[in-house]
């Protein structure tokens, strides 16, 4: 175990130092010129070139990664050069945001997603299944952006439940956050509901074909008491732990969903400095965002490893 | 596209056949065969039941309702929606084919060269896929879109590549799997060269998983063709793909919503179909089963 | 629906009135404000927040009349190159600090030196600042220029506390300290900016909100969907097909005001390799098919519900700066196929580079299928915002759809895109006439108003026959707030003036 653990750790370093490199150079890539953006409608060429040199825009390749990943190392992230403010700070304001957004969407995914997945393996290839398969299918079979367009349209124009967009700290106003962050996070636990359905359901057919679970029906045990007691107890640590790597998708799903319900999380952030090339920010955020994403990795790895005593061999 | 997968399945007939068999019992992948068939063949005759230039403008029909002349209405622009649809479909099932096929094409080798010459190879092909699966998925394709600049084609190669590492990791594993199997154990035994046990005796035996994920990997990507577009990233005007008629709609939801209705329920569709299609090949290719 | 509807509303109305007796003022805007430091500044939407943080020496009126703020009159020296300013007494910056000669000489040379600044191109003809007393400045200029009092209406007359800007530095836009009616509480980047009233304004009597919370969603759809339920009071840039629709609703106001700005087709006539393969550079001819090709009126019906200005110069022909001898040229295929023939090019291919937004999109693609009809080929190339300013720069494009925000005198519209000196980026066409220079010298300098528009007039005659821009029209400042605000002023710069503004 402990070599195991180990193991994994060791790969981390490499694996982020790669984030590191790919994020940059594709930032670097982009085309345009950011003390351009940045220097806006004036585009004063004296600013530009000032600009250049502050950020070390005029400085080759190399250079200007040392000059990041240096930064980095020490705990310094960078300035974004749109709004003057650090990096750091940034990322600080809008984790809460993003980890409350996530977490909701996990919920909704899973109370959409397990019993969808009980449905299809106990009634498997039943009308039920098929139902339980098109609830937990047509989330990801919608882009998440237009179905956030269409229930704004609904819940907060037609029918004036809940606010169209905006966040509030939930700290400010619990219930006008829950309000806030229904819809969205409705959105996107919708886009991943399939997939802890799959995981259910998979995990139950194989726990339906055990042993004790086959004594338990012999045992002449009501079919609900064998599947709620005793498979799906057994059936839902492989969906817990692997529905925790679902998280980066999450994320991935956020970018667009924040967008629409203009939440200030990770993903609204990080799509609009890559429109900004306010390169700092998108290094920065996905630099976090990969490192978070690795963590939870490899803590599921654990929990999978520690509830799975075959493995441990 | 499907079909064409099954009879490049397993180089015996009866397993595939037998799978086959499996699919067509299972009524959701039923319908989602069905329902792709559809796309396709409306996709492909395109030019003979469309109209002929689906860009071509009429400005006394501006954002005119469905009506028995265009049974979709027509949009900001004066064309018909309908037709507009028709040929979009060309756009987002070549998204979703094209960019799934750049993954695989991509993915495929990586990964058996990682399976199957192991060490530093693997090492390092492993921790850059790690590196590219920590990165959130849609930014990576949105910073390759923007890189390349906005139109379809290079949408579908930002999305291919995006997708790539999950591909890598896929092949991977099954190849490590298969490594240990008797009959590579055999055939490396009489001494047949790497490439021949990798092309004849290994790919073969991976191929079924992969072609699942690619199944499921087409709708993910039709998905996030219409998410760049709706950023701006993808096809661009005035050539239509559902996404981009979806970002044209967006402003003008209350006063024409059919603008929007139709090309919202065809990516649904399709995307359904083929993650109905995923999931019934996932059945119908898993033995643990039966 | 519709009872459901009735229903919501009045849950709604209990809760927009208890927050209108708060007098809260939420205000949905466009985009996201960049930084809030009025020497760094570079966006149109900053300048909205400005008019709630940051008063200026003077102001302009709707009508572009130039009024006092923190100055309260002014007199230009004969020669013109002496502006004296009698400045307000008894006004304090928000922390406290008082506004005098020393605070407006130190914000006007922080504009002029700060590395950085976005401001010192327009005050640039400022070569020194005395103060002969404590409320009085002078501002000498090396040479007269005309647009200075208007540049001084805008960011570039910002006063900012001194003591706060020394202390925070590059970092006042983090926290900026102004002299305006509200001041700055927070900003949580892309979600909102607070401002909470400044009891010690001197103006204060007429200031009746107690707080400002502005919200950048970029989303047209969701911004209106905010309005329409009561999270939002006020909203900017309604999109033409809903304002149509919300001016039909009682429960809103909705004003359009013109633009000072204008939306052109740049034309690369003499911008690097790219201008050599462009059939527009060959011959002005292909230059003036193209213009006659277009009907402006039907690009504003088609895509702005005919709520737009079409247009034909920089200002728009509502303005006092309009040559009414050069009006709109009406449309003539006929024409354009024959001056193609003369040129001998009858379907010269064009790449057009087009920002990748929806809207522009849909201008372009009218554009395209006009200029078709006359025999061009005009291939839309869709780009990012940010990519675009370069490859514009670079001259990497035949003709570009480039909009620009406008400022208050003429000249900012004009002597950047037109002049020879003008920024690779603005002056991306490349354009540069001895004649054309001269007169915008001219214009510059010239002190009375009647000399600059002849100067104007000129340059009017020579650029809108060689084209490197041809100007299609003016937007309108669209906006939409709930009936229970009263006070509102349109301006043609398109900001929010918040003093007397009120929530019923």
């Amino acid at each position: 175990m402990l070599a195991y653990l180990s193991r994994r750790l060791l790969f981390v370093v490499p694996t982020l130092f790669f984030v590191s490199l790919l994020i940059f150079t594709l930032q670097q890539l982009l085309p345009g010129d950011p003390a351009q953006v940045m220097a806006g409608e004036d585009q004063r060429p004296e600013v530009i070139e000032y600009l250049r040199a502050k950020y070390h825009l005029d400085q080759p390749f190399p250079i200007r990664y040392l000059y990041w990943i240096g930064g980095v190392l020490q705990g310094d992230l960078g300035e974004s050069i749109r709004i003057g403010r650090p990096v750091r700070d940034l990322v600080l304001e809008k984790l809460p945001v993003t980890a409350q957004l996530a977490v909701m969407a996990f919920l909704i995914a899973l109370l959409i997603g397990i019993p969808a997945g009980i449905v299809s393996a106990v009634k498997n290839n039943t009308v039920w299944d098929y139902a339980a398969n098109a609830v937990a299918l047509w989330g990801l079979s919608t882009p998440n952006f237009w179905l956030g367009i269409l229930l704004i349209l609904l819940f907060s124009v037609e029918l004036g439940w809940l606010p169209a967009s905006g966040y509030v700290p939930p700290g400010e106003d619990l219930a006008a956050n829950l309000e806030a962050m229904i819809l969205p996070a409705f959105v996107l636990g919708n886009a991943i509901a399939a997939v802890m359905m799959r995981h259910t359901r998979s995990a139950m057919i194989q726990v339906l074909g055990q042993d004790y679970v086959r004594t338990a029906r012999a045992k002449g045990l009501g079919e609900r008491v064998v599947i709620v007691k005793h498979a799906l107890r057994n059936a839902l640590v492989p969906v817990v732990t692997l529905g925790a790597l679902e998280f980066g998708q999450l994320l991935s799903g956020a970018v667009l969903t924040e967008q629409v319900f203009t939440i200030p999380g990770f993903g609204k952030l990080i799509v609009d400095a890559v429109f900004n090339r306010d390169y700092a920010v998108v290094q920065g955020v996905v630099l976090f965002t990969a490192t978070a994403y690795i963590t939870l990795n490899l803590l599921a790895d654990i929990a999978y490893f520690l509830v799975n005593p075959r493995l441990r061999s | 596209m499907a079909v064409a997968v099954l009879d490049t399945l397993p180089a015996e007939k009866s397993p595939a056949r037998r799978a086959l068999g499996r699919l067509l019992r299972r009524k959701g992948a039923v319908f989602g065969l069905v329902v792709v068939a559809i796309f396709v063949a409306v996709a492909l005759a395109a030019p003979l039941i469309g109209p002929a230039d689906p860009s071509a403008t009429n400005w006394s029909l501006i954002r005119k309702p469905p009506s028995w002349e265009h049974p979709f209405g027509t949009d900001e622009l004066g064309r018909d929606v309908l037709g507009r649809i028709i040929w979009g479909a060309r756009a987002s099932l070549l998204a979703g084919v094209v960019s799934v096929s750049i993954s695989l094409a991509l993915g495929m080798p990586l990964g058996l060269l990682a399976g199957y010459v192991g060490g530093w190879v693997d090492g390092l092909i492993s921790r850059v896929v790690d590196g590219m699966l920590a990165c959130p998925f849609l930014i990576l394709a949105i910073a390759l879109a923007a890189f390349l600049g906005p139109s379809l084609t290079n949408a579908m190669i930002a999305i291919g590549v995006s997708a790539t590492p999950v591909f890598v990791r896929l092949t991977r594993a099954q190849v490590l799997n298969a490594k240990v199997e008797d009959y590579v154990e055999a055939a490396r035994a009489v001494g047949n060269p790497h490439w021949r046990i990798v092309l004849r005796h290994i790919l073969p035996n991976v191929l079924a998983p992969i072609m699942v994920q690619a199944t499921l990997a087409i709708a993910a990507a039709i998905i996030a063709e219409a998410s760049l577009s709706f950023l701006g990233l993808g096809q661009q005007p005035p050539e239509p793909s559902w996404g981009s008629m979806l970002d044209s709609a967006r402003r003008f939801l209350s006063q024409a919503p059919w603008m929007a209705i139709w090309p919202g329920a065809s990516i649904f569709l399709v995307v359904l179909a083929f993650n109905l299609l995923g999931d019934g090949l996932r059945d119908a290719l898993d033995p643990r089963q039966h | 629906m519709r009872s459901v509807r009735v229903l919501a509303l009045a849950g709604l109305v209990a809760l927009v009135s208890s927050a209108a007796a708060a007098q809260h003022l939420r205000i949905g805007l466009a985009e996201d404000p960049d930084i809030l430091d009025p020497t760094l500044a570079r966006t149109f939407v900053g300048r909205i927040v400005f008019s709630s943080l940051c008063d200026k020496l003077i102001d302009i009126t709707p009508d572009l009349k130039i009024v006092p703020q923190l100055a309260t009159g002014y007199t230009i020296s004969e020669d013109g190159k002496t502006v004296t300013m009698k400045l307000r007494q008894g006004v304090t910056f928000h922390d406290g600090e008082p506004f005098n000669a020393a605070a407006a000489k130190y914000s006007l040379e922080r504009h002029l030196n700060m590395p950085g600044s976005n401001r010192r191109g327009e005050i640039a003809a400022i070569s020194s600042i005395e103060t002969p007393d404590d409320y009085t400045i002078e501002i000498h200029l090396g040479s007269t220029f005309a647009p200075l009092l208007s540049q001084l209406t805008d960011r570039a007359g910002m006063m900012v506390s001194p003591k706060a800007a020394e202390a925070l530095g590059d970092k006042f836009g983090t926290h900026p300290v102004c002299a305006g009616p509200f001041k700055f509480v927070e900003r949580v980047a892309q979600d909102r900016i607070v401002v909470e009233r400044f009891e010690q304004y001197w103006d204060r009597k007429n200031v009746h909100l107690e707080k400002i919370t502005y919200m950048p969603i970029p989303d047209a759809t969701v911004r209106l969907a905010n309005l329409r339920s009561g999270s939002l009071d006020l909203i900017e840039r309604v999109l033409p097909s809903d304002f149509v629709e919300l001016k039909k609703d009682p429960r809103f106001k909705t004003s359009a005001v013109t633009e000072l700005g204008y939306q052109g087709l740049t034309i690369n006539i003499a911008n690097g390799p790219g201008a050599q393969q462009n059939p527009l550079a060959k011959d002005k001819r292909i230059r003036e098919a193209l213009e006659l090709s277009l009907d402006r009126d039907a690009i504003n019906q088609v895509v702005f519900e005919g709520l737009f200005q079409p247009g034909n110069q920089w200002v728009s022909p509502e303005s006092p700066w309009y040559q009414k001898s050069l009006p709109i040229p009406k449309r003539d295929v006929a024409k354009a196929k024959k001056l193609l023939q003369e040129a001998g090019m009858p379907n010269p291919v064009v790449d057009y580079m087009v920002p990748n937004d929806t809207q522009s999109q849909q201008v372009a693609q009218v554009i395209q299928a006009m200029a078709k009809e006359a025999g061009f080929d005009l291939r839309i190339r869709a780009t990012e915002f940010a990519s675009s300013l370069k490859l514009a720069q670079q001259g990497e494009f035949d003709l570009y759809q480039l909009a620009w925000s406008g400022r208050t005198d003429p000249d900012g519209n004009l002597y950047n895109f037109v002049g020879c000196k003008g920024p690779p980026a603005l002056n991306s066409s490349k354009f540069c006439d001895e004649e054309v220079e001269k007169e915008l010298v001219a214009e510059r300098t010239a002190i009375s108003e009647a000399e600059r528009m002849k100067h104007f007039e000129a340059v009017a005659r020579k650029t809108l026959s060689e084209r490197p821009i041809i100007y299609l029209y003016h937007r309108k400042w669209l906006k939409a707030h709930t009936t229970k605000l009263t006070g509102l002023v349109d301006y043609p710069d398109g900001l929010i003036r918040v003093v007397g503004l009120k929530l019923q």
